[in-house]
């Protein structure tokens, strides 16, 4: 029977081995960040943050974002956290019908600005953005010979035919806010006949990110020269590039009105019995110091304009100056209807 | 040899024993309850008492019924799919014993535990349009687009299934098998039955129960299949569980969503039920031999038999897996985007980058950690799922006919079928209130982990429990054993080979992610899924290649896991 103890000890032995249960002082307080699953932050930021308010900070990751801010609201009445991060602006209307945050005026919304600032009573403050913008394989454009497009008409041209692959809209976050841009674009009543255009000239949907970018996407290891990806994926690819490069495989399309922005919020979650502690977190998550780590953290923007960007980053990284915009308001009333009108006609 | 008269002293005994049988299913239903009915029952509840309109008519829809039997019809043929190329193949794994049999049992079994994103990745790999297969057909005719077009196709939804899947069969059909005598199978030769009659009239009856019971699983399994069909499969392919998840979290239409996970546990339930009545006839006590006894060697043809289902178990689960294992050995030079062009380097250097964290990420965990990790978590899910899993399959298997264990034996494949985004929603509304607010605990991983490794035990373990000749704990009772004492002195060396096969089954799901949809993680805990999930979902090469590299590790130690596991004979049937 020997060996069989053994087993029944292992696990948790592997288990004590943990150094992550450091216990601190008794009367140091818990603060709990709820996020979706992409949420990171360097350790020396949190080490300084939890010195500065003797506190422990505690991150509970949720799923993918929908996931998440489900789980949020459905604990409302006895909260998983005091802080969560992570509801954008394709999400927010859900949030804030739910009323699951409680207003922050913090004194550091005052620099942000105010495109940026779509709750006007201040319960989800802006943190950070990211563009959401088709990419294309440099290679096979120079290879080919061929421009790339310039705008979401030219994806209708015969020349860019069965090239492109997007993400699905009811299920993946870019694909939900590439669908934003073309009803931006077009119009709600112009989206659907482009879509069918679309469709007709051969656009590949896929479910996630990962099947259009990794397994469809020419770069990696499908046949399709054009990807809805973001703004930040050509620096990553030269940043992460398994050789080092004089520049990225991939570059994305920024021009005017074909990109769309989603900014992404944080809020107090109502009934947190630390809402001192939620507020400093929620300003430093607005510091300069945390608002500059970000994107290579996480690969979003900041939204405070002091924050630095890594020269590196920057070098290859194209912001469309003119994203598409979409009402809040529109968004909240027609969010539903758009995406099911969108899997009617596209999908069916 | 087949006595249809042990029946009824089956029962006579069993009312005996009745009682005390009956304490059994205390900790099984308990856990059950609590982690289960409770979690689930406060999520529909919740979820239905939202206001909404047009709720029956949309659930009557042609739309769902179109879904409903598209996820019937994908099952039905990847069910019927994987028994085709398990069968032989447990068939050869039962009968005969030949060089490298441990390897490819482990070998099989680890596709059980691969992320689906991993897996998709390993099928472009070979299938897809840059895949090698692709490439060379290519280069060998001179073609201009690749050949095959296998991805978002319903043949790589059926063929994932079959990769994941065919493990259940090769064990729980392949273990049983090399437990029956092979001189009735003798006999009927010598009688003049042709092999095929044989097999049809000797062999089969034997193995109906066993078979039922791994077809059973994997219908449900493929019935609630959510990330084959969403990443291989695509958006023109949904299951009621891909719906259920586009209804809650895309259109936060939890009332619809909830009725939805209704509708589909009323037909695992149904399923369970008529695989319960079923297996209750066609069960029937037969001598159980040891595997010494019961394996020969390969003679003449039947090596060629042999090498052709080797062959297709190769292909089929091991050429994915080796492709995916080279590609973390292989670097992508600049010069892409040419359709077949793509050049090829050697390199470790996703193995080495594994170990820094140059950005100092507080989420960063060293390979040792996620192993560490997840480990840990499997281990802990072998304990409570064994722990449940044997009072349970041990009441079942004494006492068919009582009527608490015709109830409860459905029950039990419940949480298998059980939409994973609504029970995870479930989780937040019933276990957070004190003394149990678990829902940020580190618990809560193994224990979502062991409510689906706890059917797959209870149904690995009562063929194997039931078909233990009633004569046998006859005597011991008679001799004055308790039911304990006749557990320990008879049961359990007799069916110590499907402990094993049971512990592999919890430790591989374990390993895997079937967990992820329902749980809130800690990330100061991560496991290798979810590390790898964590590089997957930036772009950059060295991120892919590091994901790649972590699923060779998690391939490398589920596979090394199982090996250990199984090298553990708690005893074979040799002993009795």
């Amino acid at each position: 029977m020997n060996k069989w103890s053994l087993i029944f000890l292992f696990p948790l032995l592997l288990l004590s081995s943990c150094s992550c249960t450091t216990e601190k002082s008794p009367e140091t307080q818990v603060l709990r960040v709820m996020s979706h699953n992409s949420f990171n932050v360097s350790e020396e930021f949190v080490q300084q943050f939890e010195a500065e308010y003797d506190v422990e900070v505690q991150f509970l990751k949720s799923g993918d974002s929908g996931t998440a801010l489900n789980r949020a609201i459905l604990a409302a009445d006895n909260p998983l956290a005091d802080v969560f991060f992570g509801v954008d602006n394709t999400f927010l209307s859900r949030a804030l019908d739910e009323n699951i945050f409680e207003a922050y005026d913090s004194d550091m919304l005052a620099m942000i600005d105010s495109s940026f600032r779509l709750d006007p009573e201040n319960r989800a403050i802006p943190i950070d953005y990211a563009d959401v913008c088709l990419n294309y394989d440099r290679t096979y454009f120079t290879g080919h010979d061929l421009a790339p497009p310039q705008s979401l008409q030219d994806l209708l041209k015969p020349e860019y035919r069965g090239l492109l692959v997007v993400e699905n809209p009811a299920m993946s976050s870019p694909g939900l806010a590439f669908l934003f841009a073309t009803i931006g674009h077009f119009g709600s009543d112009g989206y659907l006949a482009y879509w069918q255009e679309l469709v007709a000239n051969d656009v590949l949907i896929v479910n996630d990110w990962e099947s259009a970018y990794y397994t469809e996407f020419s770069l990696w290891g499908g046949e399709r020269p054009l990807v809805l990806s973001y703004s930040s994926s050509p620096p990553f690819e030269y940043i992460y590039a398994e050789e080092p490069l004089e520049e990225p495989p991939s570059a994305s399309i920024s021009n005017d009105h074909t990109c769309f922005r989603q900014i992404e919020f944080a809020g107090i979650l109502k009934g947190t019995a630390v809402r001192e502690l939620a507020e400093a977190w929620i300003d430093s998550m607005l510091s300069t110091r945390f608002q500059s780590e970000m994107p290579l953290n996480m690969a979003v923007f900041p939204v405070n304009p002091d924050a630095e960007i890594d020269p590196a980053f920057k070098a290859f990284l194209d912001t469309p100056q003119v994203p598409v915009t979409l009402d809040p308001a529109d968004i909240a009333a027609h969010r539903e209807e758009w995406i099911q009108a969108w899997t009617e006609t596209v999908l069916r | 040899m087949i006595r249809p008269g042990a029946a009824p002293t089956h029962t006579q005994k069993s009312q005996r024993f009745g009682w005390s049988y009956k304490l059994l299913w205390i900790a099984p239903l308990l856990f059950l309850a609590l982690f289960y009915f409770y979690p689930l029952g406060s999520i529909l509840k919740v979820s239905l008492a939202r206001q909404q309109d047009g709720l029956l008519a949309a659930l009557t829809s042609t739309y769902i019924r179109n879904i409903l039997s598209f996820t019937f019809t994908q099952a039905a043929l990847s069910t019927l799919l994987t028994l085709g190329v398990g069968l032989p193949g447990a068939y050869l794994l039962a009968r005969f014993d030949f060089p490298g049999k441990g390897t490819l049992r482990a070998l099989t079994a680890i596709p059980f535990v691969l992320p689906t994103i991993v897996v998709a990745t390993a099928f472009d790999a070979l299938l897809g349009p840059q895949g090698w297969v692709n490439s060379a057909l290519m280069t060998t005719f001179g073609l201009e687009t690749a050949p095959i077009n296998f991805m978002h196709t319903l043949a790589a939804i059926l063929i994932a299934h079959v990769f994941y899947n065919t493990t259940i069969v090769l064990r729980m059909v392949g273990d049983f098998w090399s437990h029956i005598d092979p001189s009735i199978q003798s006999a009927a030769r010598m009688l003049g039955a042709s092999p095929l009659k044989t097999l049809w009239h000797i062999t089969l009856p034997m193995l109906t129960p066993v078979i039922l019971a791994a077809a059973l699983l994997i219908f449900i399994f493929d019935f609630t299949s959510f990330g084959v069909v969403l990443i291989l499969g695509g958006p023109q392919f949904a299951t009621l569980e891909v719906e259920i998840y586009y209804q809650a979290i895309s259109l936060f239409n939890l009332p619809m969503a909830a009725s939805l996970s209704i509708l589909q546990l009323l037909f695992t339930l149904g399923l369970t039920i008529a695989y319960t009545r079923l297996a209750a006839r066609v069960t029937r006590p037969i001598k159980l031999r040891p595997r010494t006894y019961t394996q020969r060697r390969l003679q003449g043809r039947q090596k060629i038999v042999a090498a052709i289902i080797l062959f297709t178990l190769l292909v089929l689960l091991v050429a994915p897996m080796g492709a995916l294992a080279a590609r973390s050995f292989v670097q992508l030079k600049p010069e892409r985007g040419q359709s077949g062009q793509a050049n090829y380097g050697a390199t470790l250097d996703f193995y080495t980058a594994l170990a820094d964290n140059p950005r100092n990420a507080l989420f960063y965990a060293s390979p040792l950690e996620a192993i560490r990790n997840s480990i840990a978590y499997a281990l802990i899910t072998v304990m409570i799922s064994l722990a449940l899993g044997l009072p349970a399959a041990w009441a079942l298997a004494h006492d068919q006919q009582s009527r608490l264990n015709k109830i409860l034996d459905p029950l039990l494949l419940l949480p298998v079928g059980t939409s994973a985004v609504t029970l995870g929603l479930g989780f937040i509304i019933a276990l957070g209130r004190p003394p149990l607010d678990l829902r940020s605990s580190v618990l809560l991983i193994p224990l979502a982990h062991s409510l689906v490794a706890f059917p797959f035990v209870v149904r690995s373990l009562t063929p194997a429990l039931r078909s233990i000749r009633p004569r046998l704990r006859q005597a011991a009772q008679m001799l004055g054993a308790t039911p304990a004492a006749a557990l320990r002195a008879i049961d359990l060396p007799l069916v110590g080979r499907s402990v094993l096969v049971a512990a592999t089954f919890a430790f591989a799901i374990s390993m895997g992610e079937f967990g992820a949809t329902v749980i809130i993680a800690r990330p100061e805990y991560p496991t290798l899924p979810m590390v790898i999930y964590r590089f997957l979902s930036r772009p950059g090469g060295v991120n892919y290649g590091q994901a790649m590299a972590l699923s060779t590790i998690l391939m490398l130690v589920t596979g090394g896991g199982i090996m250990l596991i199984e090298r553990m004979r708690v005893a074979d049937v040799g002993e009795f």
